[in-house]
């Protein structure tokens, strides 16, 4: 299994990398972890002919408090982000959801970037961002801007990315202190793409849902935020037949693939377990303010 | 055909310098232009953990991973495990111990991972084993022993009698 021949490049700088990618067109493809990319060209299902290793690029591997946002840089590693104090006491989902990523070696390597920006509908990491409200900032030849995590995903591998253009952070808006959060995912094994997995954030006022966003990983061609399942439920107390209406409308907007990890029927199904418990152990958390 | 690229690793203690194509994978790097046939190709798929090596006191799968990205970096594989007179490490003789290798295939993937875990975690529990090698493949031994293994060599190092004892 060895890859294409390419031409490898390793800027310095975001604008150096914007550059080779704006001089090579479809041709050039950002490396960051190159734990998804690696694995696509040994099999040659990609074969760009640039690499641009953004590793050398200081400027991508902090997470800093920027207002209300946290700033998380987008060649921060899973491994960075399991260990970072401010996301373990701001956004534990963050640190939550990457300790169900992969396996210690990959997180290593694997950054949240390349997570969010590969654009496959079993990266765990879109629907939490999704959940959070993030905007991914984008640099490119035009400049910078901004896109909702929201907007981000428009199938497999196809992304609101120019060619040319670097994802050089995400923007999470940090959620109130007291929040309760969950990443429910269910895998065959280790190192295992969803099944069917769940994102929750919460808030909870006088035990009643104030705020609630819901997100799904792996059930359709992209990530999917569950709005109406969110919506009906607040103003609730999260009683059981709330929970089960909640499952019942996020499942409807499921589109799931059959494949190894089962056919269609039985992943939407999982699909409604994952968000019951996601929902049961956010609402615990909040609770427990934890 | 692409140009070639000069890379310079420190590999073992030793300084390293060559030309290399970009699409080389470092675990071919390590075996086939440095001889160094420790580190396995059991899976290629970044799945059963054989490749792995110590890249700047990171366990990484080096099936996945260009030659290229390690420019500038300091790697250990298992040849450069043993103690500077020859004799095993205490985690290698931990192995030796407490029956943690059979056929010995994932065994290099198994120690350097493993030394890696220990130092960012001196005195794992069962679980905390289980979890820090859960990208390590083993056919052989349904892992019992290599999980106790770990433990003896936290107990040496540590200073404490070990409660292991090889099933
Ligand atoms: C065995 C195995 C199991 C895995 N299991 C999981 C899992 O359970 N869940 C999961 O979510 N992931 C999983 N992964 C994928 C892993 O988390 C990847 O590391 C991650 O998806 C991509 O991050 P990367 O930094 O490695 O990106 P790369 O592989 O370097 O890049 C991925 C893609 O994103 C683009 N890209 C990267 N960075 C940028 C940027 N800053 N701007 C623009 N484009 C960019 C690249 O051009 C490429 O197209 C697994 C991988 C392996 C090998
Ligand atoms: S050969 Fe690298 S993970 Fe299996
Ligand atoms: S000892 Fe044979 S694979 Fe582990």
């Amino acid at each position: 299994m060895i890859p294409g021949t390419f031409v490898y490049h390793r800027p310095g700088t975001v604008q150096e990398a914007v550059a080779l990618l704006a001089d090579h067109g479809e041709e050039a493809r950002p490396l960051a972890g190159g734990h998804s990319l690696i694995p696509m060209m040994k099999l040659r299902m990609a074969a760009p002919e640039h690499l641009v290793d953004l590793r050398g690029i200081g400027a991508l591997k902090t997470i800093a408090e920027d207002g209300g946002d946290i700033v998380i840089g987008a060649a921060v590693t899973q491994a960075q982000a399991i260990a970072s104090d401010l996301l373990a006491a701001r956004l534990p989902i963050i640190r939550g959801t990457a300790l169900q990523i992969a396996d210690p070696q990959i997180r290593y390597l694997g950054t949240l970037g390349g997570n969010v920006a590969n654009g496959d509908p079993g990266n765990d990491m879109p629907a939490v961002m999704q959940c959070l409200g993030a905007r991914y900032v984008a640099e490119g030849p035009d400049g910078v801007r901004e896109i909702p995590a929201a907007e981000f995903y428009l199938g497999p591998y196809a992304t609101a990315l120019a060619p040319a253009e670097i994802l050089t952070a995400i923007r999470v808006p940090a959620p109130p202190a007291g929040h309760g959060w969950a990443y429910e995912k269910l895998k065959r094994k280790v190192g295992d793409y969803a099944t069917a997995a769940a994102a929750v954030v919460l808030t909870l006022a006088a035990g009643k849902v104030a705020t609630c966003a819901i997100a799904l990983t792996n059930l359709g061609p992209t990530p999917l935020l569950a709005n109406a399942a969110a919506a009906g439920l607040v103003g609730s107390n999260l009683a059981p037949a709330d929970v089960k209406a909640a499952a019942d409308a996020a499942k409807a907007i499921t589109d799931p693939a059959g494949d190894g990890r089962g056919p269609p029927a039985y992943r939407r199904e999982m699909a409604g377990v994952m968000v019951a418990r996601a929902l049961t152990r956010a609402a615990q958390r909040a609770a427990n303010g934890a | 055909m692409t140009d070639q690229i000069p890379i310079s690793i420190t590999v073992n203690g030793r300084s390293v310098r060559r030309f290399v194509d970009p699409r080389l994978l470092l675990i071919h790097f390590l075996r086939e232009d440095l001889g160094l046939t420790g580190a396995h190709i059991g899976c290629e798929t970044s799945h059963c953990g054989a490749c792995t090596v110590d890249l700047d006191g990171m366990s990484v799968k080096s099936c996945t991973m260009f030659a290229a990205q390690a420019d500038g970096a300091t790697i250990t594989t298992i040849e450069g495990m043993a103690n500077p007179d020859g004799t095993l490490s205490v985690l290698q003789e931990s192995f030796r111990q407490m029956h943690g290798l059979q056929c010995g295939y994932c065994t290099p993937g198994m120690i350097m991972r493993a030394s890696v875990l220990l130092r960012e975690n001196p005195d794992p529990t069962d679980d905390e084993v289980r979890q820090g090698i859960a990208g390590n493949l083993c056919r052989c031994t349904g892992y019992q022993n290599i999980v106790k293994a770990v433990r003896h060599a936290a107990a040496v190092i540590n200073g404490r009698p070990s409660q292991e004892a090889a099933e």
